[in-house]
């Protein structure tokens, strides 16, 4: 009986799709993003709504695996396999755009003005290619330091005061170390994790910190092989050198050390507050960055939603419509909520400003750069291994900040020509 | 059609899927990728050129290549052996206990049954320094220091090295195990009674006996740890092979030309070169332990 139920229900559904389909002919467009539990559930939630509102536009959300997400992107868009919006990393914007998979978005619905208006000041610089826009976020995510707030006690620290300059950080994170008989760390004062937000905050906060811009203006040439880069890098390792106060891959990285309670201050960003949230026995705060030499400094990046090259007609229509939905205050408010990621629209961000956390947050894209990076896992690495091979082989820091200079320019020089 | 006819063309049709899907998955890629490795193909790039052995003068000297070509030559050489001097001890051994036999030949092939996957990261974390790894633990409840393991350069390679062994020890025991059990008793007996020693024994009977099983499984182990991928890219930080690419065999480096920098030709190129490695490497097995194991006969 059930199953002639479910038959029937199906039949009839089918049915009703069908008349709807014949009345609307409906345009589907696929959207694309990695899987990440929040997300995916509230996209789902914003297509119901906005097929709601668009009833000729149908959008199948597909979701893959975040360590196999470049590749099908970079697989399946040539092969005209892939979606019709796409979710991207800032980060991934210039291969993206060089390689045409990602179409300009029209001018007369995502205008320079538009974007002035409705952004952070940093998001447009990072999707202009060539005068022309190519990509639309929903939400901005930048660094801060957090701490955890019981170790503070323990170490005879105020658990409300975090540390505010780059010396009380080194201070702070001494006296929250601690080591074993054999002289073991077996509390980081300070996560040391460059494969993480580690490289990040070097490249766009510490070298800035201590007067080197890491790059020129065109993003294109490398400018931190300086004695002021040096002093910055220098800074970095003695933490993990000569304080020990913590190392890469220390717990195995950043993120389950400060979660196991094994690590009393790390930089991480606004991502990581929904998971850090849900630690129940957890107590932890959360702070702008520590300042140097009175320069404040922070690193932004985002998620961002583009049209891949090749779609046209109704369904270009369609996929503007939607991209403009994903952009709208409503879904930037949705977003905050359900996902915990700041609102790229400033207004909608201030409206959010009692909020601490996100108080926090909001400063620090007041003054955070973006990094234009061309290769991003590539320029990771050379960060990561810059550390190692100091901390590891002994290396002088100004030889590998050299080298590794050198090779970040080879990046762009082959990425540019 | 004779009765014989009609049996061998049933066996044709059998014979004709499995050759279809060696076309078709195998030979077929392979071809491809021979030709590829000669354009610039790359997944990000719209159009291709033919450019020659440009990409094969482009991997042998990029010393990241030349790098993971020194581990990978050091997994095999260091791997390979070790895991054939071991298994064949362990089943020796197996072979001679009479309790327990069964529970022991489990314990041996339960690494091999396991998925390298899980494998890799229970030892990842075992491997950790204080104050998480199990290892470390022992060692300082011992009062002896903490080994670095994963995160040294120069104990990376051989820690991952270590899992890798452990989990083959299981597959070349149990086939020692079947091999040592085909070698007939009354050789064995009839020496005895002519007063050979137990070495002279092994020596001279159940080595040479072995002899054609020794010969797959050098075989199988080299080009099983030639290829080494799985463990370096779950116990090494990000899947990257480090620190300081110490850890990266040549499959991975493939691996991440074709899919995180999606130079399809240059990755092409380098898994020719591997390729190529294996087969010399296997023919020379092939050579010099077929003819030890023939003049033995």
């Amino acid at each position: 009986m059930k199953r002639f139920k479910a038959i029937g229900l199906a039949l009839t559904a089918t049915m009703l799709l069908a008349a709807q389909a014949i009345s609307a002919a409906p345009v589907t467009i696929t959207y694309w993003q990695y899987f990440y539990q929040s997300k995916v559930d509230l996209m789902n939630d914003l297509i119901k709504q906005f097929e709601a509102k668009n009833p000729g536009i149908k959008v199948d959300q597909v979701t893959f695996p975040y360590e196999s997400y470049n590749q099908k992107v970079a697989a399946s868009i040539p092969a005209g396999e892939g979606p019709d919006v796409i979710n991207l990393y800032s980060g991934w914007l210039p291969m993206y755009v060089k390689a045409e998979y990602i179409q300009p978005l029209p001018k007369s619905s995502f205008g320079s003005s538009d974007m002035k208006a409705g952004f952070y000041s940093f998001v447009s610089p990072a999707v202009n290619f060539g005068g022309k826009l190519y990509s639309a976020p929903t939400a901005v995510r930048t660094l801060a330091l957090i701490w955890n707030k019981k170790l503070f006690k323990e170490a005879g620290l105020d658990p409300e005061k975090p540390p505010r300059t780059l010396d009380e950080l080194a201070d702070y994170a001494r006296k929250l170390s601690k080591f074993d008989a054999q002289g073991n760390l077996i509390q980081a004062g300070l996560t040391m994790q460059p494969n993480g937000q580690g490289h990040n905050w070097i490249r766009d906060v510490l070298f800035r910190q201590f007067g080197a811009a890491p790059y020129d203006a065109t993003g294109r040439k490398v400018t931190y092989a300086t004695p002021q880069g040096i002093a910055a890098m220098q800074w970095y390792m003695d933490r993990i050198v000569k304080d020990k106060v913590g190392y890469p891959n220390f717990m195995t990285d950043d993120v389950t050390a400060f979660k196991a309670q094994k690590a009393a201050m790390t930089i991480d960003g606004s991502f990581r507050v929904a998971t850090l949230k849900a630690m129940k026995d957890l107590e932890w705060g959360i702070a702008e960055l520590p300042t140097h030499n009175g320069v404040k400094s922070n690193f932004a990046s985002f998620w961002t939603n583009s049209i891949v090259s090749g779609v046209k007609g109704k369904q270009l229509d369609a996929s503007v419509k939607f991209l403009q939905f994903l952009t709208s205050p409503e879904v930037m408010e949705q977003w905050l909520a359900k996902v915990g990621e700041l609102p790229a629209n400033p207004k909608i961000a201030d409206a959010h400003k009692d909020d601490p956390i996100i108080n926090v947050f909001m400063k620090g894209l007041e003054y955070a750069h973006v990094t234009a990076f061309v290769d991003e896992a590539g320029q990771r690495n050379l960060f990561v291994d810059m550390v190692d091979e100091i901390n590891l082989k002994g290396a002088k820091v100004e030889d590998v900040l050299k080298r590794t200079a050198a090779a970040e320019q080879k990046i762009f020089d082959d990425f540019w020509k | 059609m004779t009765l014989a006819k009609k049996k061998a063309m049933t066996a044709y049709v059998f014979l004709a899927f499995p050759l279809v899907f060696f076309i078709g998955v195998r030979f077929g890629p392979m071809l491809y990728a021979m030709i590829r490795s000669l354009t610039d193909w790359s997944l990000l790039r719209k159009t291709n050129h033919f450019i020659g052995l440009e990409n094969f003068k482009a991997v042998l000297t990029d010393p990241v290549f030349l790098k993971a070509l020194g581990n990978t030559m050091r997994y095999a050489l260091v791997g390979a052996p070790i895991v054939i001097a071991m298994s064949l001890g362990i089943a020796l051994l197996l072979n001679r206990i009479i309790h327990a036999r069964g529970l022991f030949r489990l314990i041996y092939i339960l690494p091999y049954i396991t998925p390298m996957v899980a494998v890799s990261w229970v030892w990842r974390w075992m491997y950790q320094t204080p104050p998480m790894g199990i290892l470390n633990a022992l060692f300082s409840a011992l009062g002896l220091p903490a080994v670095e393991f994963l995160i040294s350069p120069d104990q990376a390679l051989y820690s991952i090295l270590a899992v890798n062994i452990w989990v083959e020890l299981g597959y070349c025991t149990t086939v020692f195990l079947a091999g040592i059990q085909t070698i007939p008793m009354d050789c064995v007996e009839a020496a005895k009674i002519d007063g050979a020693s137990e070495f002279q024994i092994f020596v001279k009977i159940i080595l040479p006996l072995l002899m054609p099983i020794t010969l797959f499984l050098m075989i199988m182990q080299g080009i099983q740890f030639l290829r080494i991928f799985t463990p370096i890219y779950n116990m090494s930080a990000q899947a990257m092979g480090g620190p300081l690419d110490s850890t990266k065999s040549a499959a991975l480096y493939i691996y991440q030309m074709a899919f995180s920098k999606f130079e399809m030709g240059k990755a092409s190129a380098a898994s020719l070169v591997l390729f190529a490695i294996i087969m010399v490497v296997t023919l020379l097995q092939l050579k010099i332990f077929d003819k030890k194991a023939n003049n033995q006969e």
